[in-house]
């Protein structure tokens, strides 16, 4: 059974119909945080998120206390919020900006005043409309309320707010790529280093990249304090984390549950959750952590959802999504399909990832639809450790972004458990899955 | 002369105030330029170039790079069906072949009545409503195929023009006034708080 004890964080307003508005957000306990924040030092704020321990929840999973310390001092820095969730199976960030943009607002000028930074932009995903308009419209309330724009609550803090709208591409979630696009320019990933964001990120300056969700658990936090933040959990997974449940489950959905206190198997099984297996199917295979991470057998369902908890193992918790494959999947079209997604995205900057992506595709594509040879198990393993030598993860990288030392997870995690399948496929001549 | 009309040229100039340098407004530009063609047309990226002071084959190239800008002329309604990973779980590739003959289009294509184009989309971040359908950037969340069918034939009808404008517009919320806090004096705090703050560290150091 699953532990379901812990509060909602920045799911609280969930289950108002109208938890999108300045009027619900002010009735339940709205901006307090803020005006807290604004009587306490920048440094003392700052603190109590080092305290929190709260792990980044766009993927990379670092400290959002020790980013914001390797800020460079300057007289002019930027904080960025990334709202462009985009890896496949993700969807918790698209309800935090449509849902709840006001809390989002909040942790972001409550980040602002501890960075001490000069602007703030927030991307949104382009194709997230809805968010685009709501987040619009609750820093257009937020400044009218005062909680916004110069001298906040009459303090002597001012900081504007832009929300910068994404166009469709994948790979502006990467940080550098992310402010690339943010300069006008095509989202092409800057090399690290010398292009760290904290050194020179936007316009050359100093620059804080964080997660919507990451922003949105501030609120809470300077609330109740860091060190209330920090007993949830367990080990360095403090808190409770938004997961996104996709895939043969009966109530897919996100779920805001406490860190390593539930497993694989209370996400999927447990009634209040996932509620089990579509017409109790098997599980073959799960996705733990986005298309990105390395997939997991059935065996290692009890393992707690924590970040080094999963590491351990060799894949990754990575952006929260978690897939689920039954015995009806085709892991072949899986992968391929996934594959296809990477061709799909790569920026093409760099080779392994741009000329990589098409052919681990072509060999997928031949495979799945006719025409696949037995050879060609081996060529993809080949393949794709031509983009990340080894094959270990966290894997070796020769591009200068991880989308492409992500490319291989999916294909070499499918041929290495279910090699029978490819084998099955070249025999069949394509796919005998309907 | 200006190509944008005239709500949207002073719409442009807001946002360009938005950023320290033009060509950050590119994105958000090209944006309201397909907004007022349905797509982004020449005229459209010729103004973007002297909004941003770059050049129109700068701008192009920009926008080729990004999913959403449409360079040539779309239907009313950009239909897009996902087919990646949790969407091809639940039947995202059955109900792509259905949009496609049910709109008498082959994907990526425009129906001949110049109402709809139909496109396979990557994951849309609204999965557990699989398979994912957006039109015009709105989730209709049409999983079967009944319910496809009948969104089409509200589009038709006009009925859901308030739920999903027409191609193009993306954000209907419009930024209420520019920047207020002024840069010099934002400078001016952060730099009398930075100097507070070191004092503090060294009196406690101390």
């Amino acid at each position: 059974m699953a532990t379901l004890t812990a509060p909602r964080i920045v799911l609280s307003r969930a289950e108002y119909d109208d938890s999108y508005t300045l009027s619900r957000y002010l009735a339940t306990g709205g901006y307090v945080a803020l005006r807290k924040a604004l009587t306490m030092f920048p440094e003392a704020v700052a603190s109590e998120v080092d305290q929190a321990s709260l792990l980044g929840r766009g993927g990379a999973g670092f400290p959002a206390g020790r980013k914001w310390s390797m800020l460079r001092k300057a007289p002019i820095s930027y904080l960025v919020v990334n709202g462009d969730e985009s890896e496949p199976a993700t969807f918790k960030d698209h309800l935090l900006l449509e849902r709840d943009p006001h809390q989002l607002v909040e942790g972001v000028i409550i980040a602002a005043y501890a960075l001490q930074v000069s602007a703030v932009y927030i991307f949104v995903r382009g194709e997230f409309a809805l968010g685009l308009e709501r987040v619009q419209q609750a820093v257009n309330d937020a400044y009218e309320h005062g909680s916004l724009g110069q001298n906040i609550f009459g303090s002597k803090f001012s900081i504007d707010v832009v929300v910068h709208p994404g166009a469709g591409a994948y790979i502006c979630g990467e940080e550098t790529a992310l402010i690339e696009a943010l300069e006008g320019k095509r989202g092409f990933p800057r090399i690290k280093p010398p292009f760290f964001p904290a050194v020179a990120g936007l316009y050359g300056e100093p620059t804080v990249v964080n997660n919507v969700e990451t922003m949105s658990n501030l609120p809470w936090i300077i609330n109740h304090g860091g060190a209330a933040f920090a007993a949830l959990g367990g080990g360095r997974s403090t808190g409770t984390r938004l997961f996104a449940l996709a895939g043969r489950v009966n109530n897919p959905g996100v779920f805001e549950i406490e860190m390593v206190k539930n497993t694989f198997r209370d996400l999927i099984y447990d009634p209040q959750l996932g509620g089990g297996v579509i017409d109790d199917k098997k599980i073959k295979a799960i996705i733990p952590g986005g298309v990105s991470a390395p997939w997991f057998g059935p065996e290692l369902l009890d393992l707690p959802l924590g970040q080094d908890e999963v590491a351990e193992k060799g894949s990754m918790l990575g952006s929260g999504s978690i897939v689920v494959m039954d015995e009806t999947t085709c892991v072949v079209r899986a992968a391929w399909r996934i594959t296809k997604f990477f061709a799909r995205e790569s920026c093409g900057q760099c080779t392994p990832c741009r000329e990589g992506s098409g052919w681990i595709e072509r060999a997928m594509y031949r495979l799945e639809h006719g025409g696949g040879r037995m050879e060609d198990i081996d060529l993809l393993l080949d393949l794709c450790d031509n983009i990340a030598p080894g094959l270990t993860w966290p894997p070796q990288q020769t591009t200068i972004c991880v989308l492409g030392p992500s490319i291989p997870s999916s294909v070499h995690s499918a041929i290495q458990m279910f090699r029978d399948d490819f084998v099955e496929h070249v025999t069949n001549g394509g796919c005998s899955h309907d | 002369m200006s190509h944008f009309r005239i709500d949207l040229r002073q719409r442009a100039e807001e946002i360009l105030a938005l950023y320290p340098r033009p060509r950050s407004a590119m994105l958000p530009l090209l944006h309201l330029a397909q907004e007022q063609d349905g797509y982004v047309s020449d005229e459209g990226i010729a103004e973007v170039a002297e909004l941003t002071s770059t050049t129109p084959a700068d701008v192009r190239g920009t926008a080729l790079f990004y999913d959403m800008f449409h360079l040539e002329p779309v239907g009313r309604y950009v239909v897009g069906v996902c087919t990646n990973i949790a969407c091809l779980l639940a039947g995202g590739d059955e109900l792509l072949e259905h949009a496609s003959a049910s709109l008498g289009c082959p994907v990526g294509a425009t129906s001949s009545d110049g109402l709809f184009t139909l496109e396979e989309t990557e994951c849309l971040a609204d999965c557990d409503y699989a398979p994912c359908v957006q039109v015009n950037h709105r989730y209709v969340r049409t999983t079967t195929p009944d319910a496809f069918d009948n969104v089409v034939a509200q589009l038709r009808a006009g009925k859901l023009d308030h739920e999903v404008p027409h191609h193009g517009t993306l954000n209907r919320v419009r930024r209420a006034g520019g920047l207020r806090a002024p840069r010099a004096e934002v400078a001016a705090e952060r730099a009398a708080a930075g100097a507070a703050r070191e004092a503090r560290v060294a009196k406690e150091t101390k």
